[in-house]
Order: C-alpha cells, then sequence, then structure tokens
C-alpha cells in the first residue's frame, strides 16, 4: 500500500490522458465538459458517504454553494481567478461551521440525512425568494427564481478579456478532474484517510483508541464539500447561469442515484456512475415518450435491491472471478485493495 | 380581538395539516422503521385519485374520505411486497429504495395526467369573522387531524389488531413464536400508512393547485416532523407538529410565508441538535 502511490498517480494520469484523447472523438466536448463536472460531483459525495460514512442527503447544497459564490464573486471581482478560490473556499467553511453543529452533537445517520437535507432546503427557499432588488451583495443581484444570469466566465488567470471556453474549457475540466481524482486518492492512502475509513466501520473503536474522531469527520465533510464547490464552479461557468434549482431536492437525488450505481466505496465508481448516468439522462432527454423522472425513479430501486454495492465493484469482482489470479488464503481485505487497484486501472 | 381569533385558528390549521401530513409517514416509522421518502408522492397520488374521482361524478367527501385512501393503500401494498419487503431492518436503504419509488412515481403520473395544474374548488364556503375572511375549510382539516389522531390511538391501544401491531413491532420473533406472522404485520401496518398518506393528500388536495411534483412539497416537512418526533408514535407526532406549526405560522404573520417556512427549518435542526433522538426520545418516554 506504501510504495504504490507513485503508481496510481502514474495509472491515473495515463488513464485520464487516454481518456481526454479518446472521448472528445465519439461525444461533443460541450456534453463531455457537464459530465465531468458532475463526475467530480460524485466523487465528491462518494469521498463522504462511501469512505467516511457520513450520510450527506444535501450534497447539492455545496454544489448550488460553489456555484453563486462564484457568480456573486464573478460579477464583483470582474475577473475569474479569486471566484475559483472563493468557491472553493465558502462551501467548505460553510460545511465546516455545519460539521461543529452536527458531528459534536454526536448526531449519526439518518438524523445526519435530515439535517443536511433540511440546511439544502433552507438555502433552496432562501434563494427562491430573493427576487426583489433589496437583495445584493457587492453588485450582483441574487435574482431569487430566476438566478443569476451573465456573469465573468472562467478567464486566463491575471488577464479577464482571455476568456477559457468550448474545447480549452473542457480540457481545463477534465485536468481539475484528474488533480482532485489524485488529491482524493493521495488524501485516501494517508493515515488521516485511513482512520476515516475506520471511523466509518467502527466509530466506537476509533474514539477509544484515541481519535477524535468528531473533529475527522467535520474535516473530512469539509473537503468533500470543496469539492462539491469546485465543481459547481465549474458548472457556472459552464452554464453561464446560476438557478435555485442547483439546490433542489431533485439534484440531491441525482448525485445519490449517481453514487449508488457506480458504486460508494471506491474512487472511480461515483465518477463513472455521475458520467454515464448524467448522458444517459441527457440521450433520454431527446425522446419524449417516457419520462426521464420514471426511469431514474427505476434504476435506482433496482440498484438498491440487487446491486446494492453499486456497478464498478461488481464489474471488478467480476473480472477478479474470471481473469485475476487469486492467493489462497488471502484475506478479505487485502482482496478488496486488489478490487481497488483493479478498478482503476 | 378578531384578529387573534384568526391567527389562533390559523395556528390550529398549520398543526392540524402538519399532524395530516406527517401521519402516514409516522405510522409506517414509528412501528417498522422504515421511512418511506415515497411519502409525498402517495399525497399527491391521493390527490389525484380524489380529483379524478370527483371529475367522474363521485361525492367529493366520499372520493377524500373512501376511495382515495383505498386507492393509495393498494398501491403501498403493492409497493410494500414488491420493494420494501425485501429490505426491512436496512433503514438506509429503504429510504433510497423509496427515493428512486418516488422519481418513479413522479414520471409514472406525469406520462398518464401529464404536467399541468389541476384541481378542485373547495366543498365547504368560507365565512368573516369581524373584517378578516377565514376559510371553512380549515375547520374541516382540523376536524379530520383530531379524529385522525383519536382513531389512531383508539386503534393502537384499544383493539387486538393494534395490540399484536405494537408487540410485533417491539419483537417480531416473539410474536411469530406466538401464531402471528409479522410477514402479514408489516404487510398490513404498511398498507394503513399508505391510506393515511393518500387520505392526507386527498383532504389536502383542494387547497392546492396538484402537479405531479407536488409530493415534494410534503415530504421533507412530513420527514422533518417525524424524525423531530422521535420514537413515540402519537405523541412524537402531536408534539412535533404543534411546536414547528407554532413557528412557522408565527413567523409566517410576523414576516412573510416564505419566512414562515424557513424558520420551520431551522426549529428543526436546532431541535434536533438539542434532542437528537427526537421530542419523544426525551419527554412522553414510553408513551405510545
Amino acid at each position: 500500500m506504501q510504495g504504490s502511490m507513485s503508481k496510481d498517480v502514474m495509472t491515473t494520469l495515463v488513464v485520464s490522458a487516454a481518456l481526454i484523447w479518446a472521448l472528445p472523438l465519439m461525444v461533443s466536448t460541450y456534453t463531455l465538459t457537464i459530465l465531468i463536472i458532475y463526475g467530480m460531483l460524485g466523487l465528491s459525495l462518494g469521498l463522504i458517504w462511501g469512505f467516511g460514512g457520513i450520510i450527506c442527503f444535501g450534497q447539492a447544497a455545496y454544489f448550488g454553494l460553489g456555484a453563486y459564490t462564484y457568480a456573486i464573486a464573478a460579477i464583483n471581482f470582474g475577473e475569474s481567478t479569486i471566484p475559483m478560490l472563493l468557491a472553493v473556499i465558502v462551501p467548505a467553511i460553510f460545511a465546516a461551521l455545519l460539521g461543529l453543529m452536527m458531528f459534536y452533537g454526536r448526531l449519526t445517520d439518518v438524523y445526519l440525512g435530515v439535517i443536511t437535507l433540511v440546511v439544502m432546503l433552507i438555502l433552496f427557499k432562501f434563494i427562491n425568494s430573493t427576487a426583489g432588488p433589496q437583495y445584493v451583495i457587492g453588485n450582483a443581484r441574487l435574482g431569487g427564481y430566476n438566478g443569476i444570469p451573465g456573469f465573468q466566465t472562467l478567464n486566463v488567470p491575471g488577464d479577464p478579456s482571455a476568456y477559457i471556453w468550448g474545447d480549452a474549457y473542457f480540457y481545463v475540466c477534465a485536468v481539475m478532474l484528474a488533480l482532485v481524482f489524485i488529491l482524493v486518492s493521495a488524501l485516501l492512502r494517508s493515515s488521516f484517510g485511513r482512520i476515516a475509513v475506520g471511523i466509518r466501520e467502527n466509530e466506537i473503536r476509533m474514539s477509544l483508541m484515541g481519535y477524535d474522531i468528531r473533529a475527522r469527520k467535520t474535516i473530512l465533510f469539509s473537503i468533500g464539500a470543496a469539492i462539491a464547490g469546485l465543481a459547481g464552479a465549474l458548472f457556472a461557468n459552464w452554464s453561464e447561469i446560476v438557478t435555485p434549482s442547483l439546490f433542489s431536492l431533485r439534484q440531491s437525488a441525482e448525485i445519490i442515484i449517481w453514487c449508488i450505481v457506480g458504486g460508494f466505496s471506491n474512487r472511480v465508481g461515483p465518477i463513472f456512475g455521475a458520467a454515464g448516468l448524467a448522458y444517459i439522462k441527457i440521450l433520454l432527454g431527446q425522446q419524449s415518450m417516457v419520462d426521464n423522472t420514471l426511469i431514474m425513479g427505476i434504476i435506482l430501486v433496482v440498484f438498491v435491491l440487487f446491486l446494492p454495492k453499486g456497478l464498478v465493484p461488481a464489474v471488478a469482482e467480476l473480472w477478479n472471478i474470471s481473469f485475476g489470479r487469486r492467493k489462497r488464503g488471502a484475506s478479505r481485505s487485502g482482496r478488496r485493495v486488489r478490487n481497488r487497484g483493479k478498478a482503476n486501472g | 380581538m378578531d384578529l387573534s381569533a384568526v391567527i389562533f385558528i390559523e395556528i390550529l390549521y398549520a398543526v392540524a395539516s402538519l399532524i395530516m401530513i406527517s401521519a402516514g409517514l409516522a405510522v409506517v416509522f414509528g412501528m417498522m422503521k422504515v421511512i418511506n421518502l415515497a411519502h409525498g408522492e402517495f399525497m399527491m397520488m391521493g390527490g389525484y385519485a380524489t380529483i379524478t374521482a370527483v371529475n367522474l361524478g363521485v361525492n367529493v367527501f366520499v372520493a377524500m374520505l373512501i376511495i382515495a385512501p383505498l386507492i393509495v393503500g393498494l398501491i403501498g401494498l403493492v409497493v410494500e411486497r414488491l420493494v420494501i419487503r425485501h429490505l426491512y431492518g436496512r433503514l438506509i436503504d429503504t429510504m433510497l429504495a423509496t427515493w428512486g419509488l418516488s422519481l418513479f412515481f413522479i414520471g409514472i403520473v406525469t406520462m398518464i395526467f401529464g404536467n399541468t395544474t389541476t384541481g378542485i374548488s373547495t366543498p365547504i364556503p368560507g365565512f368573516t369573522v369581524g373584517n378578516y375572511q377565514i376559510n371553512g375549510y380549515n375547520f374541516f382539516i382540523i376536524l379530520v387531524a383530531i379524529a385522525l389522531v383519536i382513531l389512531l390511538y383508539a386503534v393502537l391501544k384499544g383493539t387486538r389488531a393494534g395490540l399484536i401491531a405494537r408487540g410485533t413491532m417491539q419483537r417480531p420473533d416473539m410474536a411469530a413464536s406466538l401464531g402471528y406472522s409479522p410477514d402479514r404485520i408489516y404487510m398490513a401496518t404498511f398498507f394503513c400508512g399508505s391510506a393515511l398518506s393518500g387520505l392526507a393528500g386527498a383532504v389536502l388536495a383542494p387547497l392546492v393547485g396538484l402537479v405531479p411534483t407536488s409530493g415534494a412539497a410534503y415530504i421533507a416537512k412530513a420527514f422533518i416532523t417525524v424524525i423531530a418526533g422521535g420514537p413515540s408514535l402519537i405523541a412524537g407526532l402531536v408534539s412535533s407538529s404543534t411546536v414547528f406549526g407554532i413557528i412557522s405560522q408565527t413567523f409566517s404573520f410576523a414576516v412573510s410565508p416564505v419566512m414562515g417556512e424557513v424558520a420551520l427549518l431551522v426549529a428543526a435542526v436546532v431541535l434536533l441538535r438539542l434532542l437528537p433522538q427526537g421530542v419523544t426520545g426525551k419527554f412522553f418516554k414510553g408513551k405510545l
């Protein structure tokens, strides 16, 4: 486990470079950009739920918060470098404060779900009601139900007139996702990440071993929110408008569906789940015979019932059974680590 | 004087509607520890059942109080047999599966009825108190809510079926060894919970314009009320509905309806932080 970080980075770089080269040949970069952004959003929930065991029904809150922070800051600053940073920092701080309240109150499973959901709904209701001219931050009107259009989109740092858009923007997003993925891998390999997994497995045991689980959960939650915020800022740049629907119940449901379908407890599952389902949704959006929501619902139910671990672990397991070299008597955890390595490659 | 009477009635109405909204979810969660996130859609379907029945010429009260609960109860029965039955004891998985079901129902209702607003007029005329107009239908909802709570209590406490149900919820193995099938009892309980959801949706239908996504407006409130209520079914339902109803309605009058909703949500967060096991985790312990 220790020595393989460099190998891990190499694999990530090679695979992502291959995908970045190959995918635009098949799908338009405009569509691919949004798939990548959703992939990053899925990864953020996969990190806190799959590895930290924090049940968050309101991950869309940080996505929306990142998007709104970016839009508001971009209007006020007239360039995009500081707004991008703010869009990561603001959701992280917000989540840290919420985490302080939740984890230090020793709230667990379903209660965490309720509170994260409720906080998202509060944001949704609040933003929806800010249509009046009195709701202004700097030069930016919050715009209520109509959202905020017409802000400065991503530019080359230091030169506000050099916009990054189209194909170039796709490459920026793809590189960002690869970077975030490597950072998440590094985090999970660090002692912090391994202790986080330990907390997921057995909270009492970890606290008896002397780890401050409350602080660790808060930090992990905050990191997840930062990634979701980054995804939100990238989304704002892609769509060039932010609306309250970013905070909606449906958006949160979709993030969870992506993670369930892809598989929670590995890093690639949520990304592929998100990108795959979002692509299916785009394809389905082009026909009007069957309602889109209906199919998403069926997918979620079927996966919870029949494949609760998700697609990527199931495929990895199948791969291992068919082609993998299995050591006799290998421990269960050892096998799981190997699965993860395979899934990444 | 007139104003305070109106405010009092409005608060009573807010509490009553919260009880109505949450009752179905509370029965299913309190008895079976299953959180049905498709609850809002069950209510929505109750509303559609009522409207369809009324348009076919059925008396509106028959449609609301009998037809809608029956239809939604039957849908709940099918859902329980096909999906939820396999997930007992896995709280998070049931939530996710029922969330999927909720999307499924939104989709299917959109395909049948279209994405348009439908509605029926309130069957009870309004009347005036001093300078203010009060919706007479609000009284009907308050009465139904009171009747509902009394009925629920009477059934659970007074009848043999209620006793068996409560026993099964506490120790399914014991109930099974006494010759009652937990499977059948869960099924019946889920039917009752769904029927209550359908009833709530039907009774509230004349007040709202119904769209396939209206369920989302209810589910969050119901979910919060039930979780904040805690383990005791009826005491939790009534106490948390009262707290939230008073808070949201006070803020609605003092500031704006949106702030009323926000105040309710903030109150829920604070309440859960202070009483992580819900109101009845601390007070009224061991009551029904």
